[in-house]
Parts: C-alpha cells; structure tokens; sequence
C-alpha cells in the first residue's frame, strides 16, 4: 500500500515544486528576451522518475606529457572524485553506487572505477564497475546511472570518465608474449634454454595502441579527412572553426565560466587550475601546417583536431526527491537520450548527424526548442561534416530514412565555451564536461533545454536532452 | 585601345564558333581558372575505349587547350563510375585485314601520346576505375598520375593476354619509368596492379582515398574530390611548386648504376628469354616480341623502339594466336552474362551438401557473396576438415592484402556448419557434393526433398553421372539441374551447367545467376553420358593411356601434351583428376559409348587403383608425390604394371607429332560432336568450357577455333590415318565432315 502511494507520488505529472518553476522559468524567459514558444513545458513523464544532476565538476585538461606526465589513470580519477565530494558536501557513503569511463585501459587497475573510489576515500561498501564505449564512455556512465535511478534500485550515482593519454600500455609482441608465458611453464633449465634462445630480433618490436578502428585499420583523423571531404568541407572552414573553439574558449575561461573545473595539486608539482591546451592563434599560423593524416592533399591538421589529453570528470546524480531531500538545488534534468549506430569506415564520425533528429523525436522537441547545444569536437571537419549532413534533406532521405532534415543547429547557441577543440579532450571525460557545460550555460543564458551529441569510435554516436532546472 | 577591344570581341567570336561545331560526345571540357578539365565518357559503352571516336575528340580537344593561353595545366578524367579507360578498341583491331594497317593504327597512338608527352602544359592522368593497355599508356604519357584507391582502380597492360604488345608506347615508357625488372613483370605477365601497390613502383605519383556517403553519392564525389585533387596537382605542377622527377632513393640508384651497363641487360633479357621460352614452350609470340621491343628501345634507341614496337603490334595483330586469345577473351564475356534473364526468386540461402574438396569449395566461393551458406556434412570429421579449408581459403586472401582479416571474420559469419537438415527449409537451392554414387545421390535428394521449401532448386554436382537419371527420383524434376565445378573449386573459373528436358528456364537462370555471384564463367549444356567436358576429355584420356602402353614414358606424354599447348601434361591430369575416378568415368562413358570410347585398356587403371596408385591425392599414381618435396619421380611401380599390358607401337602414326593429333583429333572429335547432337548451344560456349575448364591450349583458342584455324580438312585427313589403325575412334563425326568438305564453313565467324 506504501508503496503504491508512493509510485502515485513520483508519477504524479506536475508536484507544487515544479508548478512553481514554471512560474519562475517564463519570468527569466522574458527577462531574457527568449520568448519563444517551446514545443513543451516541460519533459516530465508521468510515470517516470524525473533524475537530476546535481553537480558537475573535473580536473584541468591537460595536453598530455604535462604536469600529469607521472600519475596514474585512477590518480586523475580520484582527484575528480574528491572534487565532487568537495564542491557538493556529499557524506562519502550516501551514494550507491559508482560508474566510471575509460576507453585506454591501464591493465593494473582494469576497473578504474572501483580504484578510484577507493583512494578517493567512498566507502568500501560502495560498489563500482568501469565502463566504455570509446569517446562517449562517460556518456554510459551517466546513462547507466540514470537507469539505475530510473529502476528504482539507486537514489544517488556518481558518474565519471578519465583518460589518460601520457601513458599507455604498450605490449610486448604477440610472439613475444607467448614465449614468455610459456617459459613460465617451462620446468627445466633446458626447456627454459631453447625458449629463450628462440627469441629473435624481431619478437622485441612492441606493439603500440593506435588511434585506429580495429574493424577498418583506419585511423580516426584519415577518416575524418575522408568524412570531411565527402562533405565537402574546406581547409578553411576547418581552421575558422578551430579557431573559433579556442578563442570562445579563452574568452570563457577568462570570463570565469569554465566553473566545472577543481583545483588538482599534483603531487611533486604545483596546483593544476586551468586547462593548457587553449591556445587562440591566426588564420596564417593554422593555414601553414600540415595535413596531419592524408598527405598531401588532406585537410585536417594538428590545429583542427582535438589534441590527446589527460582528464577526468565526474558528476553527482540522484533521484529528484532523493536530492530536494538532502538539501540539493539540482542544476538540471537529465532527460531522454539515445545511442545510435553506423558504418564504421565511411560515417564513423556522423553519430550526432543521426542521434539530433531521433533524440529530439523522442522527446517531442524540435530544433528550435534548443537554447544550449553541446556537440563533442573531435575534429573540426567532423562537426562541420556533420552540420551540413544536417542540414541535407538528400542526406536525411537516403542514409537516414527521414523525410526531411533536422536542420544545423545555429552557430550563437553552439559550443560558445569552447569544445573538445581548444579545452581538450580526455576520450573518457568528455562526455561529463558536455553534460555539465549544458547545465552551466542554461543556468547563466536562462534557456531552458539543451542538447549533447557526440561521435565515437566504432560508427557509434550519443545524444541527451537536459532541461534546466527552475532557478 | 579600339583594336584591342575589336581583338578581344574576336576572340569571342571565334571561342563561341567553337562551342557551335557539333557537340563532342565523348571528350568535353571545362576551364576551371587556368586549368583544363579534361573529361571523357563515352555515352555508348559501359567503360571508356580508346576508339577512333575517342581519339577524333581527344585530339581536337588537346589542341584547343594547348592554343588556349589562359590555360596553364591539365586534368584528364573519366566521368564514368569505375572506369578511366579500359583499353583499346578491339574492335578497331579487328577490324584490320593487314599488318600494314594495324601498325599505323600503333604509330597513330605512338604519336598523339608523344605530343601529351612532351606537353608544353603539364597534363595529370586522374584515374579512378580500370586503366589498362592504351588506358595505361595514355595514363603513362602524361606528367603526372593520381589514382583513387578505390577497389575498382586498376593498371595494368593486359595486352599480352590477347596475343599483342602494349602497341602505343607501353613497351618503351614503362622501362624508364619503372626500371626493366618491374616493366617486364608488369608487360609480360599482364597482371593488374592495384593503386597502393602502384604507387610503391612508382607507377602513379599520389593516392586519393574514396569517399563515404556526403552531399552526393560516394561514387560521384569521388570523382570530384579527385579532380579537385588533380586540379591543385596541375596548379602546383605548372608554378613548379611539385617537382616532376622524384628525388631517387639509394636502392633506385643503385640499381640504375646496374643497369647502365649493357653486360647486366643483357643477362637480363637472356633470363626473360628463358623463362618466357619455358612457360610458353614458344607457343605464344607476344612475349617474345614485347622483349623485342624493350630491347630495341633499350639498345638502339628510342626511334628504334617505337618503330619496333608499331611494327612487331602490326605482326602480332595478324597471328592465329592473338585471334584466338581475342575470341576466348569474347567468349568469356559472354559467358559472363545470364542468357536465362533473371530468374523469380534470389538465392540468399545455399545448402551445400558435403563437405568434401568440392563442397567446402563451393561454400568458399559463396560465403563472401552475401549468402547465407549452409555446409552440410555427415561426420563431425568431414565438416571440421571443410570449414578449415574454407577459413583458410579466406585467409588466405587475409595474407595477400586483397580482403581485411575483418572482412574474413564478416563473411565467415554467414556460414553455417552443421550435420543436420536444420535450416534447409529456408534454403533457395541445394546444391549437393556427395560420392559419385547414383543410389548415395538418390538417397540424398529424397531426403532433401522432404525437407527444402517448394521453391528450392536442388542442384547436383557431378561430373559424369546424367543428371536425368538422378532426377528420375525427383518428386519436382523441374527443380533439378547440374552444376559441374571444377576443382579446386576457388581457382577453377569455369561451372558447367547442367538442365535436362524437364529443367525450367527459371531454375537455369536461377543457376547461372549464383554460379555468376560465385565468379564462375559459365557453360550451359544439354543433359548426358560426361555432359560436354567429361565426355571430350574421356577418349582424351583414353588415348593418353594407349600412349603409356605402347612404352611411351609419363614424362614425355606430359611434354608432348604441353608441348602442344595444354597447361597440365595427359599423365599429371590424370593423377590430378584421379586414376580412380578416370577408371570410374572411362568405364560408365564406355558403356554409354561403346568402342568409340576405347583406346586404352581399363583394366591398366583397374590395376593401378587395385595396387592404391590412385593419383595425387594417395601419393602415388603415374608419379610419386612427397609432401614439400617439388621434383616428381616417375612411379616405377606403375611402370611395371604397365609392362604387363604393353602394346605394339606402329611405327607409321607414333611420331611425336602424332601423338600430339592422336590425342588432340579425339578431342576435339568430341567436342564437334556435341555440337551436332545439341549437348552444346554454340561452338563458343565449347571453347570456353574446354580452355577454362580442361586446359585446352588457350593459344589455339579452343576445339571450335582450332578447326576453323588449322582447317577442318586437315583434321580429317590425319583422323583417316589414324582410323585406318584404330578404327571408330577417329571417325570424323558428320559435322566436322561437312567443315572438311566445305572451306567456307567456320565455327566462329
């Protein structure tokens, strides 16, 4: 019977609460000269347990080989975390449970998550498990979070991601390897002998991880050339949006806005603040480099790509009850999402071209509904790639099997912080700092709803919709 | 300041007469800034030719760009998916009754690619799709080549497959360019070369990937992004900002300094010789003349060269060789094709019954054409053995480059091995492999037949057995049909099919439609005793036994057979082949045939499988197999055997020549035959099943051409001497009599 009341509650559509945001929201919408109709009022279902975020934070993105060069992939992990302790006051052990990204495995902690929490002093008794799904790792975390809270078995679930590039497992050879397991079955100095002496100069060239799809051997910038030019993108149109990233970017770190970010003393280094992979240069420098991946005639340099990186994230999500209980003003709802698929060799970067329109879809909203958007930049050419795959009804119709096109999302509302690009991009951790930045700017703009799409590795791509929440 | 504007109002005058002359149809341009884009299509024609139309416009259009100042470099591109130019038009050769004639057509193309040569403008070749033989050398002509790297794009000089020599310049601008080793493997093999392969020899300078899907289809913006490529080539070719001659490497120097002295070419030509001399046995002039011609260019310069090169295209145009490489090279682009229309229903599932040698082969060539391939086997045993061979055929290309091991795990997943009949009642055909047995093959369609959907087409695949005997069981004789392999099934090209009177013209198109998936050239032929290629290679084979009895060594049989064209010797085909099977097939045939099937005795190969000799496959037949080892001794124990059912050889008709006819006439006796009785459609259906699928000598063109080429009358006067010995088994059949009586009959027009 209790529990049946309780059910009645959560799904009841409209609590006295949210009445009274409404209220509040289109106040601030007038203030801000956003009159625009929404399609809806709100995303709230009957039935379904609104989930919000809390708070976001994570450390400094790093171009990696810098300050971070000597830790370990759970030392930045940690360091998120504790952040998050930090900036929201949370008891260690009022979260359930702990779901973290990463996508280049350091093989001593394999499950970097239940490490981290660890060191980052959560409770023992607070399970963890690791996730990924390349670039959009921290994305299943958060999501994995939200099912766990929408299924009822969590109230509140920290989510994450790291990534770190200064160091990778680097293996011996395949031929290698086998030798050396088998000369620890090896019983007698004999039979020790004859393996060793079957070692041979060719057995000790590594094998290093390659940025590169394992179905297709294709690296992810030669494919991201090749999506460029199959739409068309110039050179040019490439480095004004790389350029445009960085210098949105320095603006929003020197206006302050990039808030998500904690502070990281390293150890034997100084305090780590601010990312360092923000550098505002001239159309001239970034027209003189070169085509990084196809050469000679390629398009995508250095400059247009995102730079590896060494970060982590995290964010605090709970049932909206759960956190109005403990106090909390949450920053935002975390709405409907999708993940989507495709082939891998020739529309491996289009995931936010397909994720847009059905995420949008489910939620009944169109793209004019969207205040903030929050598109991860892997590549200058694939978010302009992707654009105007958007904005081709010809595209829609004969890849997607739509109608129509869902339309580029205008440039004012679109990654004015800075993306991938310019602050960086720690594969696992992004997807956190996307979630985050969209709470941040709809809280400073006043819109209400915003977007986050992003490609990944593999042919696969991410979309969420966030609704702010009432101020 | 007037006269300059009357100037300027005349040279527009004069550039829109130009655009008012009769369109051009296959060679158009366009001005993009200060580069021409040079783009060809023929609108006739599936890939580009270089015809006389072609070349009319290509020509004209060449000049305009050269005259034109405003021009600085030039593209040339082909706007056809697939294809840059395919070569030469046959057509244009054939159509030529002189030597005389031919050549100037060579020096024709000699000249127009020294202008593009020595273009004052820097011309760049963007290629994507075939570029081969005068496609090559138009290509090689220019200053520059950038190729996509599409699976499509490839460069090649096939001419030599045909009986010719790359006739436009080919034979004198690849040694330079890419060093005498490369150029000869590239002109006398006449292999497709692929672009990043191409790229390394230093064929094509720079590589463009293929596009995914974008604005507009991938196919087109390929060809875009290409030009656009190509343009900016052209622009930094004409301001010199990309050098023409490559900065050489130290293994390039090296082997230049080598090669300037005249001793090291010369070895390497004897060596070429030799090796030419060894494949060919001199039966195939074009690769001697292509050494020729290098050599002259070489040797004695470059006007030397090209004129050996025009005359020696001239020549070789002219010779029975090349007339029949042309018409097998026809013949298999007709058998390309589905005469049958396209049948109701698409097979997407395939049941293969046996996993054997040929059913594993089968499944190997279907796996990776998206269908769904069920192998079906008895024993745990026979299926692992024949899903390995399947996995290894794939890796097998995994190695080679020509498929990723991603590729081979993908196709891998539509096969299904299993020792039951799950799944076969969503089956569209069954083809089944199983012993050559007519009660084990009775057994099997019946049980088939109890579980396969009414539409499934059921397909045996044997080589002697008539089809309408196994289809007598058939509750749905309509539905069977013969489908003949040849093995190993992934290297053979040829599938001989198979139809009965009761076969349905939807299960033959159905049939040919999966043997054409599979890449199978193929034959369609009537139903009976050996079908076409079992029942001609049958007093072949038969022959080749009376051969070895009357003392001839298994040595000399096989070069007496290769000495005559065939790829494989008499006595290693039947090792090959199988002696059981060959007892197997010359014992049903005979009795179908009665003594016109006759020659050797049965009972020798009885006693060579009594005694285990069975062929290749036991280690033991007319040679001794060892495992890796490569040199072949011939088995004496045989030869012992042989002893005991020695003949008399009569001295009149057992010269080495007539050996060779004895074996050849009965042959190709058959094959007229079965043309007569209607077990073939056409005589180039039989030349194509003899070469593609028994070897016959590829250079004579197949039975049918070798009659109409070596005079049908001269056949049957040798045949009369040898029936006078022999008696039925050389006796002319009625329709190579008539050939023989009238001159003006031919095979092939």
């Amino acid at each position: 019977m209790a529990s049946m009341l309780l059910t009645s509650l959560r799904s009841s559509p409209l609590t006295s609460v949210q009445a009274a945001q409404f209220a509040a929201r289109s106040l601030s919408t007038s203030v801000h000269l956003r009159a625009q109709a929404k399609s809806k009022k709100t995303l709230a279902k009957p039935g379904v347990k609104n989930i919000v975020l809390v708070d976001g934070v994570r450390t400094p993105f790093l171009q990696s080989g810098t300050t971070y060069a000597d830790l370990m992939p759970h030392d930045l992990a940690r360091a998120a975390l504790q952040g998050l302790l930090n900036r929201t006051g949370l008891p260690k052990d009022a979260v359930d449970y702990i779901v973290y990204g990463t996508v280049i495995q350091e093989v001593k902690t394999s499950n970097v998550a239940r490490e981290a929490a660890l060191g980052a002093g959560f409770s023992d008794k607070t399970p963890a498990h690791t996730v990924t799904m390349a670039c959009i790792s921290s994305n299943q975390a958060m999501t994995t979070g939200v099912g766990l809270i929408a299924a009822g078995q969590c109230d509140a679930v920290v989510a994450g991601g790291v990534e770190f590039m200064s160091d990778v497992p680097i293996r011996h050879s395949r031929k290698m390897r086998k030798t050396m397991l088998s000369l620890n079955k090896a019983k007698t100095l004999g039979a020790r002998l004859s393996l060793l002496g079957s070692i041979r100069l060719a057995h000790l060239s590594p094998e290093l991880p390659a940025v590169a799809e394992f179905s297709t051997a294709e690296t992810m910038g030669h494919s991201a050339d090749r999506l460029a030019a199959a739409f068309g993108v110039s050179r040019l149109e490439q480095d004004e949006f790389a350029l445009r990233s960085h210098t949105l970017a320095k603006k929003a770190q020197d206006s302050g806005l990039l808030s998500d970010v904690v502070s990281f003393k390293v150890p034997g280094r100084d305090i780590v603040s601010k990312d360092n992979g923000i550098r505002p240069a001239t159309m001239e420098q970034l027209a003189k480099l070169k085509p990084a991946f196809i050469k000679p005639h390629g398009t995508v340099t250095a400059a247009n790509s995102s730079f590896l990186t060494d970060g982590a994230s995290a964010v605090l999500i709970m049932s909206e009850e759960k956190a109005l209980a403990m106090g909390y003003k949450p920053k935002a709802y975390l709405r409907d999402f999708v993940y989507v698929s495709q082939d891998p060799k020739d529309q491996l970067l289009l995931g936010p071209t397909y994720a847009t329109p059905k995420v949008l879809e489910k939620s009944g909203l169109t793209m004019n509904d969207i205040d903030v958007f929050e598109f991860h930049e892997a590549f200058a050419g694939q978010i302009m790639a992707n654009l105007k795959a958007m904005e081709s009804d010809w595209f829609a119709q004969t890849y997607m099997g739509r109608k129509t096109k869902v339309g580029a999302p205008p440039m004012e509302k679109f990654n004015t912080w800075g993306g991938s690009l310019s602050l960086g991009h720690p594969f696992a951790a992004t997807g956190c700092r996307l979630v985050t930045t969209v709470a941040h700017r709809l809280q400073k703009e006043g819109g209400q709803y915003g977007l986050v799409a992003a490609c990944a590795a593999g042919g696969q791509g991410h979309a969420m919709v966030i609704e702010a929440y009432p101020q | 300041m007037a006269g300059i504007r009357a100037l300027g109002s005349l040279s527009r005058l004069t550039a829109r007469r130009y655009t008012l002359l009769p369109a051009r149809t296959h060679v158009n341009y366009e001005i993009k800034g200060d580069v021409a884009v040079i783009r060809m299509n023929d609108p006739s024609a599936r890939v580009n030719t270089l015809s006389v139309q072609m070349q009319r416009e290509m020509t004209e259009v060449m000049d305009e760009v050269w005259g034109n100042n405003a021009v600085q470099s030039v593209v040339l591109i082909s706007s056809k998916p697939g294809s840059f130019i395919a070569g030469a038009d046959l057509n244009m050769i054939q159509a030529c009754t002189t030597a005389e004639e031919v050549t100037s057509l060579s020096q024709e193309g000699q000249k127009m690619f020294e202008k593009i040569e020595k273009s004052p403008k820097p011309i760049v070749a963007a290629i994507n799709g075939s570029c081969l033989g005068g496609g090559l050398e138009f290509a090689i002509a220019c200053q520059y080549r950038i190729a996509t790297k599409s699976k499509k794009t490839v460069l090649g000089c096939p001419e030599v497959m045909l009986g010719l020599l790359p006739g436009a310049g080919g034979t004198q601008r690849l040694p330079k360019m890419l060093g005498l080793p490369s150029a000869f493997d590239m002109v006398l093999t006449g292999r497709s070369i692929r672009p990043d392969k191409a790229k390394k020899m230093g064929l094509v300078h720079q590589l463009v990937d293929t596009l995914g899907p974008g604005l507009k289809s991938p196919e087109e913006r390929t060809i875009e992004y290409l030009e656009e490529v190509a343009v900016e080539a052209a622009r930094g070719l004409a301001k010199k900002q990309i050098p023409l001659t490559k900065e050489k490497g130290l293994m390039q120097k090296i082997q230049d300094y080598v090669m300037s002295y005249p001793f090291v070419r010369q070895q390497i030509y004897n060596t070429v010789q030799k090796k030419v001399m060894k494949q060919t046995k001199g039966l195939y002039p074009a690769p001697l003349k292509i050494i020729e011609c290098v050599k002259a260019g070489l040797e004695q310069g470059p006007t030397a060269g090209y004129l050996a090169e025009s005359q020696n295209f001239g020549k070789l145009a002219m010779t029975p060789e090349s007339k029949a490489l042309i018409g097998l090279y026809h013949g298999q682009v007709t058998c390309k094709k589905n005469r049958f229309g396209s049948p109701e229903k698409e097979v997407k599932t395939l049941a293969i019954l046996g996993a054997g040698l040929m059913g594993a082969g089968i499944a190997q060539v279907t796996v990776d054409k998206a269908i769904h391939t069920i192998l079906k086997d008895t024993t745990l045993e026979g299926l692992s053995r024949g899903e390995q061979q399947v996995y290894k055929g794939l890796n097998d290309k995994t190695k080679k480059k020509s498929i990723t091991s991603f590729e081979r795990d993908s196709f891998l997943s539509s096969l299904t091995g299993q020792l039951d009949y799950n799944g076969f009642n969503k089956a569209d055909m069954v083809i089944e492999a199983v012993f050559e047995d007519l009660s084990i093959k009775h057994k099997v369609l019946k049980e088939v037949e109890a579980v396969i959907p009414p539409h499934c087409i059921f397909a045996t695949n044997t080589s002697a057995l008539p089809i309408k005997d196994i289809a007598a069981v058939s509750k749905r004789p309509e539905k069977v049909i013969g489908m003949h392999y040849f093995s190993p099934v992934d290297k053979m090209q040829l599938l001989e099919i198979i139809t009965t009177d009761k076969t349905s013209k939807d299960t033959t198109a159905s049939a040919v439609a999966v043997g054409l998936k599979q890449g199978k050239v193929i034959i369609v032929v009537g139903d009976g005793p050996g079908f076409y290629t079992t029942r001609c290679l049958a007093p072949m084979l038969a022959e080749a036994v009376r051969v070895l009895q009357e003392g001839v060594d298994p040595k000399k049989l096989d070069s007496l057979t290769t000495g005559f064209g065939f790829p494989v010797g008499a006595a290693t085909l039947a090792d090959e082949v199988g002696i059981d099977v060959a007892a197997h097939v010359a014992e049903d045939l005979g009795k179908a045939f009665g003594s016109r099937f006759g020659g050797g005795n049965i009972e020798f190969l009885k006693s060579m499988v009594d005694k285990g000799f069975k062929g290749r496959k036991s280690g033991k037949g007319c040679y001794i197999y060892q495992p890796g080892l490569k040199r072949r001794d011939v088995n004496t124990e045989a030869l012992e055997i042989l002893e005991s059912y020695k003949l008399m050889p009569n001295a009149a008709i057992s010269s080495d020549s007539d050996i060779q006819y004895r074996l050849v006439s009965r042959f190709v006796n058959e094959a007229v035959l079965c043309l007569q009785e209607g077990i073939l459609a056409n005589p180039v259906e039989g030349d194509i099943g003899a070469v593609f699928g028994l070897g016959f000598p590829p250079c004579l063109g197949g039975p049918f051409r070798f009659v109409d080429s070596f005079g049908a009358d001269k056949l049957v006067e040798k045949m009369r001497k040898f029936e006078e010995v022999f008696g039925n088994q050389f006796t002319p059949c009625q329709l190579l009599l008539d050939h023989a009586k009238d001159q003006s009959k031919k095979f092939h027009k």
